[in-house]
């Protein structure tokens, strides 16, 4: 009967992973060459230059940061809705700290606030096995309530602030250059003025993410790199993922469940707090509202992203790109150009896949585009209210586009409790 | 047949060298029943000991308990003479005990390695040491000839390949006594002589194994010792070289068990499901089902073997109508019913009772009343123009639950409170009531005790004579070769094998399944008897 | 006697005691921040300086309760069927706005030109809503996500529909953008009268007569889901999809039907103030109640009668704005009290299941023990 010895088999994963780097690679340089074509076509130098590559660091980070809460969560098997709820708290706790003792303790605001909703969130659906989602849709009702009243308790009277608003931060975040190719000779600065097509754009880019950089967004990138560490290397990590995969099977191993999940829960918690922090250093100070949907846009990514960090990054960027683009873009022009460049992605999907030979999807995508490049040629303008709304619009586009192939944790979202057979 | 090497020591009146394990008086309580009481359980050390009882006896809380899952309410567990107390699985984990579950406790998305060092990772510096535990995996994989692949994904493994993953877990932790719970309920007969030859090295290796059956044949094949448990409480323990499998089950039932045989032929002409050239594709783009064709008869039982995986629930599923195919039809009393959706068929007659009846076929939350409207909403009896008629709903539910024995409180009694044999007990019932003229039959009688399973088998039978069609899925060889009159082999989604079940053994039957059989260039072997759509030699009822 | 002691057990005891749990939880809290919680209650219960005070507060909460309870009544159809339509939102929004505008271009007898109002308004809100379903369906994407990214798209929608095709065009050039104003054939009723009979004086304004509406529906909803066919196929799924689905009731089909229903019920949200007051759509437009639909559907479990009490609960917290200002306490209390007996009553809900399984399992092991025995087994442990 003996079974053949078995020869380290690392070629499935390791093969795996590397052909998944190649595709990555390959759409993210088609992603550019489009982008630079659409700025040259369309003159709109907004798409690519440094201000808005600021934009787009700043921007995308509460909604990166809230989606890398919801996927440590549901990583560890806890569906988190409540993230935008979690975020608001942040943004509170940020703007009631930052006015009275600037953006460090704005930081700690903006963590202990979102640690609070975490708490509530792992207290209903960790111990008592409350719905996920029904916790979460609560969080979110009980936050928008709770900012509101402590707002209006609190900031009576207080100069500059009001039952919707903070005062403003005090003090200003520590920001720095990085040298040669953004200060000093600025390297980048030079090749990005020379207009080139791809090298400027590339520069352009590049250059916005190292100029005037603020020490907390340098943490906030850090973070993904270190969750995907702590996940997928050590051995807490292997244990919360588990949490999530099969909890039983962890529990007869004799992992502790319970713990990884409310440890999952308050990292999320605390995570969407931070991504609140941003929002409140962008404007200066809290305001109701500010949040916008970005926790549950955040949620989105993590989906579009299959669950990993980097995927959430690329889904987030994703959003905070369009958002960027609509806050620099004079009128809607720049928004225009983009459906351009959203002509040329959706039609080289929609080739692509008919050449796969899926030829519903490849044909509607093919016409999406044509549409797309018929509203840039057509339309002079669009109206105010459509600007607003297009990163919804393109987060729901990318869902219903994703949402197929994708491997959530496999006990995601299922009740669990100690001892309790399957 | 191969023969398993299976050396017991030479004194097999007392445990081989102290009792490594042994359980006193253990009595475990759960609210409305009572699991275990005074079990009493010895075992030595390099001794394979069977743990045997039918489903629902107690043997799986038992040894929950001896693997520190839960605490009994009474009585002592004894490592090596000490008294100890396993507060959690961890605990028992360091004591060296080691349980290799019924229902894998593995991570699909999970590679082999991941399952393994779960909980016990080797680190270096924070991070862990995957070099350090790739080797020691692999160590154990040559001692015991397991045949692991660290780096594949659990999902892609075969079942038998799973429970080797199963196995080193356990040893990885050290365990010096292994539990396995029903290891061979869904292993063929081939991979079960693979399995005890494992057992064998184990036993080699002076550590203790306690298997949990209720299969008696396989129990003698590889006891050293047996203990009976019926109930809940130790019955007596049994030398398996001088006990016979009969004294065995009247032991552990307290009467002979039941068979699932048929007598006289009730198989007529009337082909009432027609399945021609069925061809599926499932969602990765493969085939599922690769030019299916067969005839099912009124007063016949088709019984279908195959192992887990190769075609059985999608089979089930284009039955029913909840996938199509791509190609083939089906027809029903000659009507083409291909293109007709779930309602329609169950409509018609089509009637389900499928192998999970937890995901497929109950609402737990609802009242059993509820439960046995489920799948008849086109039922005159119960709407009237849309509206529900509790009143006769409920008045139906309570003559079920008489008429097919189904022990609870009254209709209104949530389903998710109900025993296994029970809940099976009503299904069977509802299934039956609306006059079917075929039944979808996929493992009826899981995870159900023997009391259950004989009535079961009962109204199968009567239904049977009654004209009936029945189509069967079961891993229970001995319940297919019983009950069918036509029996096939599924393989790959195709129809390998048309066998005679009063004339095919289970290792054949276990050959065909596992594909060894047809692989040797031979004729794939057929039932003498004519095949579909021609004259059936079976007398008509 | 059984089925009655259930439903009590379930529904009722659960909500006071959430309600209980929640007073505490509020008192607390409100103790911590420096609020006397002891005043605000007294405030809460206080309706007013004058008589005709106490009216108009009346007035507010029958008036406030009724589109609270249609909201409530959406999303639990949706809850019925496992569906989170968050959407709620942003489907009444744009059903009142279309409504509205086809409202005022047509000219017929009154009860017609309501009872059409009405179905244009059901139709926005299930068009609205069968985009979220078809997502669903068809890509399997989360309905939580999508509902709630429409309601923000219909924000802007809305927005631009009133500056542009919607727009009143006799407004004067600096008003607030408004639809065109209903023809009076599309006034809803109201009345006042009711009230001197209760020795009380009449309020300054009329109580929306639509309350009658709403009871209908309610009603007829509560009806649908507990005694037909449908209602039953709806439930079935969203309890167990997978069984539903072999029993005949296929989810996609349910799945669409339950949201464009919740769809249908979402455009009723809004009529009242547009048919009962305002007679067109404007800024003035009420926003908010879908998620307040929401916090009513969870503490009404689903159930049209307590759906009716909940809705009723939250507007009597709602109407105590003024009395609450006037002790100097932030009206805002009432919405962190709303907030906090949502999340209680989700913690009590869960735990009454839990103690209502074990009774359930200790009753089924005694029947098993009275009877003949049989293997004895602990509910599905496979022993």
């Amino acid at each position: 009967m003996s079974a053949p010895v078995a020869t380290p088999a690392r070629v499935d994963n390791t093969s795996r992973r590397r052909s998944l780097w190649r595709r990555i690679g390959f759409i993210a340089t088609f992603g550019l060459v489009a982008l630079s074509v659409t700025r040259l076509i369309s003159g709109q130098e907004v798409l690519t230059d440094t201000g808005t590559a600021q934009a787009v660091l700043a921007l995308t980070l509460p909604v990166a940061l809230a989606g890398l809460g919801g996927l440590v969560c549901e990583r560890a098997g806890v569906v988190n809705i409540g993230l935008e709820g979690m975020m608001i708290l942040g943004t509170w706790g940020a703007g009631f700290a930052g006015y009275q003792w600037g953006p460090w303790a704005a930081l700690a605001g903006a963590v202990l606030g979102g640690l609070f909703g975490g708490l509530l969130h792992a207290i209903a659906t960790v111990t008592f096995g409350v719905d996920h989602i029904v916790s979460g849709v609560a969080i979110n009702l009980l936050a928008a309530g709770a900012v509101r009243f402590l707002s209006e308790l609190l900031y009576a009277g207080v100069a500059g602030g009001g039952p919707t608003q903070s005062p403003s931060i005090k003090g200003g975040t520590p920001t720095f250059d990085v040298p040669v190719l953004a200060g000093g000779p600025d390297l980048l600065g030079r090749l990005e003025r020379t207009h080139l097509v791809l090298l400027s754009d590339v520069a352009g880019l590049l250059r916005g993410l190292l100029l005037h950089v603020n020490v907390f967004q340098v943490i906030g990138v850090l973070l993904f790199p270190l969750v995907g560490f702590v996940l997928w290397r050590t051995a807490f990590g292997l244990r919360l993922r588990s949490a999530g995969e099969n909890p039983w099977a962890a529990e007869s191993l004799g992992v502790n469940v319970i713990r990884a999940k409310y440890v999952a829960v308050l990292a999320s918690g605390a995570l969407a707090g931070l991504g609140g922090l941003f929002l409140v250093l962008f404007s200066g100070l809290y305001k109701e509202g500010q949040t916008g949907g970005r926790g549950y846009i955040g949620l989105a990514a993590m989906i579009f992203g299959n669950w990993r960090p980097g995927g959430l990054a690329s889904g987030a960027l994703l959003f905070g790109y369009t958002d960027a683009i609509r806050l620099r873009s004079t009128g809607s022009t720049a928004v225009l150009a983009l459906f351009l460049f959203a002509a040329i992605a959706v039609g080289a999907l929609g080739i692509w896949w008919l050449r796969q030979g899926r030829r519903m999807a490849g044909s509607a995508f093919i016409g999406l585009g044509v549409a797309f490049l018929l509203g840039y040629l057509g339309l002079d303008s669009l109206p105010n209210e459509v600007t607003t709304v297009t990163p919804y619009i393109v987060t729901l586009v990318v869902l219903a586009v994703s949402s197929q192939s994708l491997r959530p944790p496999k006990a995601d979202g299922i009740p669990y409790r100690r001892g309790e057979d399957r | 047949m191969s023969t398993v090497s299976t050396e017991r020591p030479d004194d097999a009146d007392a445990p081989a060298g102290a009792p490594v394990i042994e359980l006193r008086g253990i009595t475990k309580r759960f609210p409305g029943v009572v699991a275990n009481s005074d079990v009493n359980l010895t075992v030595g050390r390099g001794e394979v000991h069977a743990v045997v009882g039918e489903n629902g006896a107690g043997k799986s809380t038992l040894m929950k308990t001896l693997y520190g899952m839960h605490q009994p309410d009474e009585g002592t567990i004894l490592l090596e003479g000490r008294p100890v107390v396993f507060r959690t699985p961890t605990a028992a984990i360091a004591a060296g005990i080691g349980m290799v579950h019924q229902h894998f406790m593995l991570a699909d998305n999970f590679t082999v390695l991941e399952n393994i060092i779960l909980g016990s990772e080797p680190e270096r510096g924070g991070r862990i040491d995957f070099e350090a535990a790739r080797a020691k995996v692999l160590q154990i994989s040559d001692s015991y000839g397991l045949g692991l692949r660290p780096d594949r994904l659990v999902e892609d493994l075969s079942v038998a390949d799973q429970q080797r993953v199963e196995i080193a877990k356990v040893l990885y932790r050290g365990a010096r006594v292994l539990i396995l719970d029903e290891p061979t309920a869904v292993l063929v007969p081939q991979e079960v002589d693979e399995l005890f030859a494992n057992l064998a090295g184990l036993r080699a290796e002076g550590l203790s194994v306690i298997f949990i059956s209720h299969k008696l044949d396989e129990v003698l094949k590889v006891a050293d010792r047996i203990t009976v448990i019926r109930r809940g409480t130790t019955v007596g323990t049994a030398d398996p070289r001088s006990v016979t499998a009969r004294q065995l089950a009247e032991m552990m039932v307290g009467s002979e068990l039941p068979v699932p045989e048929t007598r006289e032929s009730t198989v007529t002409d009337h082909v009432q499901l027609g399945v021609r050239g069925v061809t599926a594709v499932g969602s990765e783009g493969t085939t599922v089902l690769d030019d299916i064709s067969f005839d099912l008869h009124r007063g016949e039982v088709v019984g279908f073997a195959g192992v887990e995986g190769n075609g059985q629930s999608e089979l089930v599923e284009m039955l029913l109508g909840l996938v199509h195919p791509t190609a083939g039809s089906v027809t029903l009393d000659g009507e083409d019913i291909t293109a007709w959706s779930t309602e329609r068929r169950r409509e018609r007659g089509i009637a389900f009772v499928p192998e999970d009846r937890h995901r497929q076929a109950l609402l737990l939350d609802a009242p059993l009343w509820e439960n046995r409207v489920l799948g008849h909403q086109w039922s005159q009896a119960l709407f009237r123009r849309g509206f529900l008629r509790r009143r006769s709903a409920r008045d139906d539910t309570s003559r079920i639950m008489r008429e097919y024995d189904v022990r609870a409180p009254g209709p209104d009694t949530l389903a998710g409170a109900l025993s296994g044999g029970n809940q099976q007990k009503l299904i069977i019932g509802r299934e039956l009531e609306g006059g079917p003229s075929v039944l979808v039959a996929a493992h009826p009688t899981r995870g159900v005790d023997v009391g259950a399973q004989a009535a079961i088998w009962d109204r199968i039978r009567d239904a049977r004579s009654d004209g009936l069609a029945t189509l069967l899925i079961s891993a229970d060889l001995e319940e297919l070769i019983g009950l069918s009159d036509t029996l096939y082999v599924i393989l790959r989604g195709r129809l390998v094998a048309r066998l005679d079940p009063a004339t095919v053994t289970p290792e054949d039957l276990g050959s065909y399944m596992t594909g060894a059989a047809g692989d040797d260039g031979g004729a794939p072997a057929t039932d003498p008897r004519p095949a579909p759509g021609t004259h059936p030699k079976g007398t008509p009822a | 006697m059984n089925r009655l002691r259930r439903g009590v057990v379930t529904g009722l005891v659960p909500a006071v005691v959430a309600l209980l749990v929640s007073l505490v939880v509020l008192a607390v809290v409100l103790a911590l921040l420096g609020v006397d919680p002891v005043k605000s209650l007294k405030a809460l219960f206080d309706f007013g300086p004058t008589p005709r005070a106490e009216s108009n507060q009346v007035r507010t909460w029958i008036n406030r309760s009724v589109p609270l309870f249609l909201s409530g009544l959406a999303v639990s159809v949706g809850f019925r069927m496992n569906l989170f339509n968050i959407g709620v939102e942003g489907q009444y929004s744009v059903a009142a706005v279309v409504a509205a505008a086809a409202g005022a271009m047509v000219h017929l007898p009154r009860p017609l030109h309501i009872a059409f109002i009405l179905l244009v308004a059901m139709a926005a809100g299930a068009a609205y809503a069968s985009v979220p379903a078809v997502l669903k369906v068809k890509r399997g994407v989360n309905e939580v996500i999508t509902t709630i990214m429409l309601n923000s798209i219909a924000v802007g929608l809305i927005a631009y529909l009133l500056r542009g095709p919607l727009h009143d065009p006799a407004l004067p050039k600096n008003a607030s953008p408004s639809t065109r104003p209903l023809p009076e054939s599309a006034w809803f009723p109201g009345f006042r009268s009711v009230f001197e009979s209760f020795g009380l004086q009449p309020p300054s304004r009329e109580v929306g007569g639509f309350i009658f509406v709403a009871i209908v529906v309610g009603v007829i909803v509560a009806v649908l889901m507990s005694r037909t066919r449908f209602g039953f196929a709806l439930r079935a799924s969203g309890r167990n999809s997978t069984a539903a689905a072999a029993s005949g009731i296929p989810a996609g089909r349910m799945t669409m039907q339950a949201m464009l229903l919740s769809g249908a019920l979402a455009g009723l949200v809004g009529m009242p103030q547009v048919l009962g007051e305002d007679h067109a759509y404007g800024i003035n437009f009420v926003a908010g109640l879908g998620f307040s639909g929401i916090a009513v559907a969870l503490l009404g479990r689903n159930s049209p009668g307590g759906i009716a009490a909940a809705a009723l609960l939250f507007a009597f917290l709602d109407r105590a704005g003024p009395s609450l200002q006037r002790v100097d306490i932030p009206p805002s209390v009432v919405i962190i009290t709303q907030g906090v007996i949502v999340l209680s009553v989700v913690i009590v809900n869960e735990v009454a299941r839990r103690m209502l399984e074990r009774s359930e399992e200790r009753r089924v092991g005694g029947a098993r023990s009275a009877t003949p025995p049989a293997a004895p087994q602990a509910a599905e442990v496979s022993a």
